[in-house]
C-alpha cells in the first residue's frame, strides 16, 4: 500500500516511530495528485508550502517535539472557500479572480497550529450552490470511481481527493449537504458537525445561519481525529458555542447495546433507489443483531425542507454575495472601457463574474426578501425551519440517532440533470434537514451499485452529540469492514 | 387657510467608543484614509462581525438619557443597498426589535415646556466615505473605509415637533444629554451628530397628517432650523395654489438656502431587511438596566430645575450654565464655597461663557481654572473691595491661570477706593475739563450724568467707587 492511500490513524505512529517522514506522504500525494489531474479535484495546489512544512515537522518529529500528533505531518486538501493567508480563494467563481485574503480563517489557524500540511484548495460548485460540482468556474470534478459521472456537490473536489488518494484528508463546507451527499457519492466519510461547533470564520459564506465546515476523510475515527482540531469556541465567530472540550476519538470502540436508533419513515420513500434502500436497511438490522434498539420515527414536516430551504438559503446568500461588486476586490468588468458608470460597472461586473446557477439563486433570495414578499416567503420559511427543528427534537427524545440514506440517488452523469434545477435540488433531499435543524450528520460509504457507484448511509445525531453520532459510524463502520 | 407644520428629526449620534463596532479597528477621526481597517469592516469574503460590548453599554446609556425602554430582546437586521462606501453592500442595523423605545425629551420653548415622544433608538454601523476627485472629467473616485463600522445609535422621534425653532431646541437638549453621559461629543461639523427630517403641513388643528418629505445634507443646527423653514414655505405655496406635494426625499443646499428633489418614493430603496445570521440575539438583563440607569449623572433639565428652584437663579442663567455639563459642574464646585449662587450665575456667564465663545474655547481648554479663585473673585466684588469694572479686567487672568485676584489687585493696588478725599479732585477736574456736560446737567439731562462719571472711573483706572462718585456729582451741581 501506498503512503498515500493509509489513513491519519495508520500514518501517525509510524511518523512517531520515524518509520515514514511526512515528506514522504507529502510526495505521494503530490505524485497522485499529478498523475490523476484529470479529476479535476484541485483548484490550485500548494506544493513549496506544502513541503516547507513537511520538512519542519520532520525536524519536530525526529526531536521529539510532537506531544499531541492528532493530525501532524498529515497532508489535507481544503475546499477553496475557506480563506488561507496570502493563497487566492476562489469559491470555484470568476468573481474572486485575483483575491487574495489578507487572514488566516479559523480552521486553517488550527490546522497549521496542530502541524496538519495543507497540499490545495478543492474545486466546488461556485460559491457552494450545486450537488454535483458542475457549476464550478474551473470546470467540473469527475468521480474517481467513474470517471464519466459527478463527485457530488458542492464540496466535490474535496470528497473526490480523498476518495482518489489525491490527499489524506480534507476540509469541507456543508450548506444543505454539501460534504455528507459528495462523501455519499464518492464512498468516503464526510462530517457536518452542530452548527457552532466549528468556527465559521473565514469560510466565505453562502448561506450565514446554514454553513458549516466539517470534515472528509477514509473512515471514521479519522474524522473524529480531525474534528478534535477543527472543533471549539472561536471568538471571532458569534456563533460559535463555547463548551468543553473533547476527544472524539475516544470512546469509538464502546458496545452500542441499546443505543435507540430511530429510522425515520419519511426517508425511505417512493423515488429513493432500490439498492440504495435495501443497503441501508440491511445495516441497520445488522446494528439491531449488535443490540440496538430500532425503531421507526416520523419527521413529518420533512417534505417541507428542500421548499423552505430553497427560500433560506438563497435569501441569505442573495445578501452574502452582495459584496462582490468589483469595487474592491477580485473581477472587474470594463477593462475594455466599457463601463460607462458606476451603475454599468455593478452590472456588468456581476453579469460576467457570476454563473448561472449563483445567478439563479441571487434571484429567487432578492425576490424572497421584497418587501410585499417577505412574510409569504422568508417570514413562512422560517417558521417551517422551527417546525423541521422541532420533528427532530421530538425525534431525540426516543432515540439517541438517526440512520437514513444520505441520498436518493447514486452519482449520475456529467450533464445528466444540470438543465434541470428542481432534479438537481433533490439531491439533497436526504441531507437539507440537518441543516436546517442545525444538528450533525455523517455518512460514511455502505456499500456499492452494481456499476460500481459508492453508496451512502446517513447517520443524525442531536445537537452536540457528535461522540454518540461518531460511535454508531465507526460500529456501522465495523460491521460493514466484516462484511466485505 | 392657516397652515401648521409636522415635523419628526432622525438624529444619527455617533458614539465615542475606542474602537468599531464589530471589529478592534480604531475609531479614531482625521486618520490617513484606508487605516483603521481591517478585513473584518472592510466586509471581505469570509469574515464575520462580533458585538462590541461598549458599543451596547452606551447606546443602552443613550437610550435611558432619552427616557427610553430598553428591549430585554433584541436584534440586528440587515439593510441592502448598493453604494462603493458600504463595503458589504448592506449595512448591519436593527429594523423591528431596537435596543430602545418608546422614549421622550421635555424641551423648553418660549417658557413653556413641550414633550416631544422619541419612537425607537437603535444601533448600526456607519459607512465610509467616497471622495471625489476634484476635476469633473475624473472617471473615479476615491473611497475611504476609516469610517466603515463606526459605531452609531439612530434615535427617531414621533412626529410631535410643530416649528423650526422647537426642532432646534429639541437637537439642543438631545446634544445636552449625549454630551452629559459622555457616550459622544455630538459634534455636527466632524458628523458625530447628523440629523434628518421629516416634514408635512396641514390645517391647522387638523388631526391628518399631510404629505411628507424627507429632507437631508443638514451639516448644523441653524441649518435644520432654515431648511425646514424654507420647506414649510415651499409646502404652503404648492397647497395654496392647489399644487400636490410629492413624497420625496430633498437635499438642502446651504448656499442657496433652498431644497430640491433626491429622489421619488418610486426610487425608494427596497432594503430587504432581514435578520443578521452572524450575530446572535441581545438579551439585556434587568440588573444590568438597573445598574446603569444608576451611574447615569443628572441630567440637564433635573439641574435646571433644581437650579432654579432650590437655588434662586434666574431661568436664562439656569439654561445657560446646564448647556454644558463641564459648566454646570463648575457652577456648583462654586456654589459649594460660596452662597450667593445669582451672583455667581451672573459673573460665570458674563466672563467665563463670554470668554469661551470670544476665544471659540470649551471649558475643557481651561485647564487652571479654579473655582476656588473665581469665588474669590466674585466675592471681591459683592464685598465692594473692587468694582465691576476691575474685576472684569481681573478675570482673564484668573480664567487663563487660576490666579488668585486678591494677589492680582494687591500687586496692581486696585482696590476700590470710596474715599471721598481721594476721588473729590478727580470730580472737581472732570467738571473743569467737561463744561458742556455739566451744562447739559443743569438743564435737566439725568442722563449725562453717567458720562461724567464714566470720565472719573477712566481718571482712577476703575477704581474709584461709582456709587460714590456720583454721589460727589449730584452734590457738586445741585
Amino acid at each position: 500500500m501506498q503512503l498515500n492511500e493509509m489513513k491519519a490513524h495508520e500514518l501517525l505512529p509510524l511518523l512517531k516511530k520515524k518509520e515514514i517522514s511526512s515528506t514522504e506522504i507529502t510526495e505521494s500525494v503530490f505524485k497522485q495528485i499529478d498523475q490523476r489531474k484529470r479529476v479535476n479535484a484541485y483548484i490550485s495546489i500548494m506544493k513549496d508550502r506544502a513541503f516547507q512544512q513537511a520538512k519542519i515537522i520532520d525536524k519536530k518529529y525526529s526531536q521529539g517535539e510532537i506531544k499531541k500528533e492528532y493530525i501532524a505531518g498529515i497532508p489535507m486538501a481544503v475546499k477553496d472557500n475557506i480563506c488561507i493567508k496570502d493563497f487566492p480563494t476562489t469559491c470555484g467563481s470568476k468573481i474572486l479572480n485575483g483575491f487574495r485574503p489578507p487572514y488566516n480563517g479559523t480552521v486553517i489557524e488550527k490546522i497549521t497550529r496542530h502541524l496538519g500540511i495543507i497540499v490545495g484548495k478543492t474545486n466546488m460548485d461556485e460559491f457552494a450552490m450545486g450537488s454535483s460540482t458542475e457549476t464550478s468556474f474551473f470546470g467540473p470534478t469527475l468521480n474517481p470511481h467513474n470517471l464519466e459521472y459527478i463527485p457530488g456537490g458542492s464540496s466535490g473536489g474535496s470528497a473526490a481527493a480523498v476518495a482518489d488518494n489525491q490527499t489524506i484528508l480534507a476540509i469541507g463546507s456543508d450548506t444543505g449537504g454539501s460534504i455528507r451527499q459528495p462523501a455519499a457519492l464518492c464512498g468516503v466519510v464526510g462530517m457536518k458537525p452542530t452548527y457552532g461547533l466549528v468556527s465559521r470564520y473565514g469560510l466565505v459564506a453562502f448561506a450565514s445561519s446554514l454553513d458549516q465546515i466539517g470534515t472528509f476523510s477514509r473512515d471514521v475515527k479519522d474524522s473524529a481525529l480531525l474534528l478534535n482540531v477543527i472543533a471549539g469556541y472561536d471568538p471571532n465567530d458569534s456563533t460559535s458555542i463555547k463548551s468543553e472540550t473533547i476527544d472524539y476519538t475516544k470512546g469509538l470502540e464502546e458496545n452500542i447495546k441499546n443505543l435507540k436508533i430511530g429510522v425515520p419513515r419519511e426517508y425511505f420513500i417512493e423515488g429513493i433507489d432500490k439498492r440504495i434502500k435495501a443497503r441501508v436497511q440491511k445495516v441497520i438490522s445488522d446494528l439491531e443483531k449488535e443490540g440496538a434498539v430500532v425503531e421507526p420515527v416520523n419527521l413529518p414536516h420533512t417534505k417541507y425542507a428542500v421548499a423552505d430551504y430553497y427560500i433560506i438559503a438563497p435569501s441569505e446568500a442573495s445578501s452574502n454575495l452582495a459584496r462582490y461588486d468589483g469595487v474592491k476586490y477580485g473581477y472587474r468588468s470594463g477593462s475594455s472601457g466599457s463601463d460607462k458608470d458606476l451603475l454599468s460597472m455593478y452590472f456588468n461586473t456581476r453579469r460576467e463574474g457570476f454563473g448561472e446557477e449563483v445567478k439563479r439563486r441571487i434571484l429567487i433570495g432578492t425576490f424572497s426578501l421584497s418587501s410585499g414578499y417577505y412574510d409569504a416567503y422568508y417570514l413562512k420559511a422560517m417558521k417551517v425551519r422551527t417546525c423541521i427543528k422541532n420533528d427532530f427534537e421530538k425525534a431525540f427524545k426516543k432515540c439517541d440517532c438517526l440512520i437514513t440514506p444520505t441520498s436518493p440517488t447514486p452519482a449520475f452523469k456529467l450533464g445528466e440533470k444540470t438543465e434541470d434545477p428542481l432534479k438537481m435540488y433533490l439531491s439533497d433531499i436526504f441531507t437539507i434537514s440537518a441543516n436546517l435543524a442545525g444538528i450533525p450528520g455523517i455518512s460514511i460509504p455502505c456499500g456499492k451499485t452494481d456499476e460500481g457507484l459508492p453508496i451512502g448511509l446517513q447517520i443524525l445525531a442531536s445537537h452536540f452529540q457528535e461522540k454518540k453520532m461518531l460511535k454508531l459510524a465507526y460500529q456501522a463502520e465495523q460491521l460493514l469492514k466484516k462484511e466485505m | 387657510m392657516e397652515f401648521e407644520p409636522v415635523i419628526g428629526l432622525e438624529v444619527h449620534v455617533q458614539l465615542n467608543t475606542e474602537t468599531k463596532i464589530f471589529c478592534t479597528c480604531s475609531t479614531r477621526f482625521g486618520s490617513t484614509p484606508n487605516t483603521n481597517v481591517c478585513p473584518v469592516c472592510l466586509g471581505l469574503p469570509g469574515v464575520l462581525p462580533v458585538l462590541n460590548q461598549n458599543v451596547l453599554k452606551k447606546a443602552i446609556q443613550a437610550s435611558l438619557a432619552l427616557n427610553c425602554h430598553i428591549a430585554s430582546y433584541s436584534k440586528f437586521d440587515r439593510k441592502h443597498y448598493y453604494y462603493p462606501d458600504l463595503p458589504k453592500n448592506y449595512q448591519i442595523s436593527q429594523y423591528d426589535l431596537p435596543i430602545g423605545y418608546k422614549g421622550f425629551l421635555d424641551i423648553r420653548n418660549n417658557d413653556k415646556t413641550k414633550r416631544i415622544n422619541i419612537t425607537r433608538v437603535h444601533m448600526e454601523e456607519d459607512a465610509g466615505k467616497l471622495i471625489h476627485s476634484e476635476k469633473s472629467s475624473a472617471s473615479f473616485s476615491y473611497v475611504d473605509y476609516n469610517r466603515t463600522g463606526v459605531p452609531l445609535i439612530e434615535i427617531v422621534s414621533e412626529p410631535d415637533i410643530s416649528s423650526p425653532a422647537e426642532a432646534h431646541r429639541y437637537l439642543e437638549v438631545l446634544k445636552n444629554r449625549m454630551r452629559y453621559i459622555e457616550v459622544s461629543d455630538c459634534n455636527m461639523e466632524e458628523g458625530s451628530l447628523r440629523c434628518d427630517a421629516n416634514i408635512s403641513i396641514r390645517p391647522t388643528g387638523s388631526k391628518e397628517l399631510g404629505v411628507k418629505t424627507e429632507i437631508k445634507n443638514m451639516n448644523s443646527f441653524k441649518a435644520v432650523e432654515k431648511a425646514l423653514e424654507y420647506e414649510i414655505k415651499r409646502q404652503i405655496e404648492m397647497l395654496e395654489s392647489k399644487q400636490k406635494i410629492k413624497q420625496e426625499t430633498r437635499l438642502w443646499d446651504a448656499d442657496k438656502e433652498v431644497t430640491t428633489s433626491m429622489r421619488s418614493k418610486e426610487e425608494a430603496h427596497d432594503y430587504r431587511y432581514f435578520p443578521e445570521p452572524d450575530l446572535v440575539p441581545i438579551i439585556v438583563g434587568p440588573e444590568w438596566v438597573k445598574e446603569l440607569k444608576a451611574s447615569l449623572p443628572q441630567m440637564p433639565d433635573e439641574k435646571f430645575k433644581q437650579y432654579i428652584k432650590k437655588m434662586g437663579i434666574p431661568d436664562e442663567n439656569a439654561y445657560r450654565l446646564t448647556a454644558e455639563k463641564e459648566l454646570a459642574l463648575f457652577f456648583e464646585k462654586c456654589a459649594e464655597l460660596y452662597d450667593n449662587y445669582k451672583s455667581l450665575s451672573n459673573w460665570i456667564i458674563s466672563e467665563i461663557v463670554q470668554y469661551l465663545n470670544k476665544h471659540q474655547k470649551t471649558i475643557h481648554d481651561l485647564k487652571k481654572l479654579d473655582p476656588k479663585s473665581f469665588v474669590s473673585l466674585v466675592k471681591m466684588v459683592d464685598k465692594g473691595e473692587i468694582t465691576s469694572r476691575v474685576a472684569k479686567d481681573v478675570s482673564t487672568e484668573v480664567i487663563e491661570k487660576g490666579t488668585d485676584p486678591e494677589k492680582i489687585v494687591k500687586e496692581k493696588n486696585l482696590k476700590q477706593v470710596s474715599d471721598v478725599s481721594a476721588i473729590d479732585k478727580m470730580v472737581d477736574d472732570v467738571m473743569a475739563e467737561e463744561p458742556d456736560a455739566v451744562e447739559k446737567f443743569k438743564a435737566g439731562k439725568e442722563g449725562v450724568i453717567g458720562y461724567l462719571v464714566g470720565k472719573v472711573m477712566q481718571k482712577s483706572k476703575g477704581k474709584a467707587n461709582p456709587k460714590v462718585v456720583t454721589e460727589l456729582f449730584r452734590a457738586k451741581l445741585k
